[in-house]
């Protein structure tokens, strides 16, 4: 270790999520050893995995990497971006770099690019299960080598030694495919020989930038670690880090308050002591890290079917009084009809979910309020096929006839729902399924992982 | 006595969120430690309420009273897979509720 302390911006929850100007140019004029962000999560759904496709808009990454490259040229340091294109697959890495590149070029800006690619080869994965080297996490789905090989993407979420690698290749902008959100900011540190304990509970502090302290926008915060703790600031003047708001965010998104899984140990703050430096920065000692196995975390998505919805509305107080039974019966009759003009079974090869919105549809079986009758119902009809096509069929025969499904207690043809949309059938594309909680037993930590470095400009 | 209040005006935030794909966790966060000992000296807010409330297994629930972030903090197994058919809400971002008219006395 040769300074005493050193010192890092998280400029904001997730690279495209924003961040002000005049906060960066704080953190700037901090003199940080290091800036590192996230550009992903598993957290918006299986979709993003499942289908290789980033989250936020290309607009709105450019605009914040614009920001953290002309940051990182000023301070000349280390840029460490986590979880490109959101799931980290292969191709968010290359997105990535296409962007920083395209920057590049426009500022003139020249550094060394380290990529790191975490995406598993399924082929591989199975091996891995044959030789015992997958372990499944309590309450994990069962798999078997046909699950893996039907993923259409695998990733291992990597811990900090791949990001070391590439530093001590002295790349200055490093891209990482799927990444332990710790790991980017623990990574400087650690290479430099702080002790894991404060290391990693500063690094989960202030993983998601502001939302450590009492500001709520995406915004940035500025953190120091030496040998004994660490403290954190945000960047913007008017807020605080407080010794409540920052115990407060590392109870966030996690199942346990205390215990914290890295790929090469537990974070473990039962004992962390939180202590009021000034108005907005508070200290922070006693966080422990216990070494264990190294395990490497796999997300795995598969597509499920693709889908076809159609929301509306129902109003007259004589079917809301009857609406189970009103949506049983047309339920039986679509059954016959999906039979009869495609031949399929419905709840098997065609999946039919019908939710009542005003009634449990937000919290479905964990729902303890029964049955209270709203004086409307949002109904949202879901198709799920084996293709396209078959869901929109189906959709469209499912919308006319519930729409127009009689009720005793009028005589005639009716339109019971209430549709905002022509045509009412909205499509859906491809839906994806999580299928993986499992950890990998890597040879090394950087086994599983691939890296490439470039002179850019 | 004190005048029973209920647990969403006492709490300084409620919430609930995604612990990853597998799992869903709550917070209940008080300004102060006062706060917080009012309600877990109330003796309302347990895991067999947990179980009970959302209809799950009590040895399946992860519950803390954590006096250093005045905090207090349950998990359980998602009820199925993030965004496996029939998900109701993605992020678990709207499942608290039932929490908010707890009476603490």
């Amino acid at each position: 270790m040769t300074a005493a302390r050193i010192s890092l911006i998280s400029p904001t929850g997730a690279l495209g999520m924003g961040f002000l100007d005049q906060s960066l140019e704080r953190g700037i004029s901090l003199k940080p050893d290091v800036i590192a962000c996230d550009a992903g999560s598993t957290d918006s759904g299986p979709f993003y995995l499942g289908s290789a496709t980033p989250k936020m808009s290309r607009r709105a990454i450019l605009q914040d990497l614009r920001r953290l490259l002309l940051a990182r040229d000023q301070l000349n340091v280390p840029l460490i971006i986590g979880s490109c294109g959101t799931s980290g697959v292969d191709s968010g890495v290359d997105w990535m770099r296409e962007l920083t590149l395209e920057i590049a070029y426009q500022e003139g800006l020249r550094f060394k690019l380290g990529r790191v690619y975490s995406e598993q080869n399924t082929e591989e994965v199975v091996e891995s299960l044959r030789s015992g080297k997958l372990e499944a996490l309590p309450g994990a789905p069962e798999i078997n080598a046909q699950i893996i090989q039907n993923c259409s993407h695998i990733v291992a979420m990597m811990g900090h030694e791949p990001i070391v690698q590439m530093l001590e290749q002295d790349c200055d902008v490093i891209l990482c495919g799927r990444a332990s959100d710790t790991a980017l900011f623990a990574a400087v540190p650690l290479m430099q020989g702080f002790p894991h304990g404060p290391v990693w509970h500063c690094a989960k502090t202030i993983e998601c930038g502001a939302i450590c302290s009492t500001l709520t926008r995406a915004d940035g915060v500025f953190a120091e670690i030496d040998s004994y703790g660490f403290t954190v600031e945000p960047l913007a003047t008017e807020a605080s880090c407080t010794p409540l708001s920052l115990a407060s965010h590392t109870l966030y998104e996690n199942a346990d308050p205390y215990l914290i899984r890295e790929p090469s140990g537990t974070l473990d703050t039962k004992n962390a002591r939180y202590q009021t430096l000034s108005e907005r920065k508070t200290r922070v000692e006693g966080s422990v890290f216990r070494p264990e196995s190294y395990t490497l975390k796999l997300e795995g998505a598969t597509c499920a079917g693709y889908q076809t919805v159609a929301i509306g509305g129902v109003r007259d107080p004589y079917i809301l009084a009857r609406i189970d039974s009103w949506l049983a019966e047309m339920r039986v009759f679509f059954k016959e009809r999906l039979k009869e003009l495609t031949g399929k079974i419905l709840d098997q090869e065609v999946k039919l979910d019908i939710s009542q919105y005003g009634r449990n549809a937000v919290m479905g079986v964990l729902e303890p309020v029964a049955d209270e009758m709203p004086h409307e119902i949002g109904l949202l009809f879901t198709v799920t096929a084996p293709d396209q096509n078959l869901a929109n069929d189906v959709a469209r025969f499912i919308t006319h006839t519930a729409s127009h499904w009689p009720i005793p207690a009028w005589e005639g043809f009716i339109s019971g729902i209430a549709f905002p949309f022509s045509p009412p059938e909205i499509n859906r594309g491809p839906v994806y399924r999580f299928t993986l909680n499992h950890v990998l037993i890597p040879a090394s930590p950087l086994s599983a992982f691939r890296f490439e470095q470039e002179d850019i400009g | 006595m004190r005048t029973p209040v209920l647990l969403g005006e006492l709490a300084k935030l409620v919430r609930s969120k995604n612990a990853g794909p597998f799992w869903i966790t709550f917070d209940i966060m008080f300004a102060d430690d006062a706060d917080f000992k009012r309600v877990v000296c109330a003796n309302i807010l347990t895991k067999s309420w947990v179980a009970k409330t959302y209809q799950v297994q009590e040895d399946s629930v992860i519950f803390v009273e954590i006096a250093a972030a005045s905090a207090i903090k349950f998990s359980f197994p998602r009820p199925r897979i993030q965004g496996d058919p029939g998900e109701t809400d993605m992020y678990s971002g709207q499942q608290y509720a039932p929490l908010l008219d707890l009476e603490v006395g």
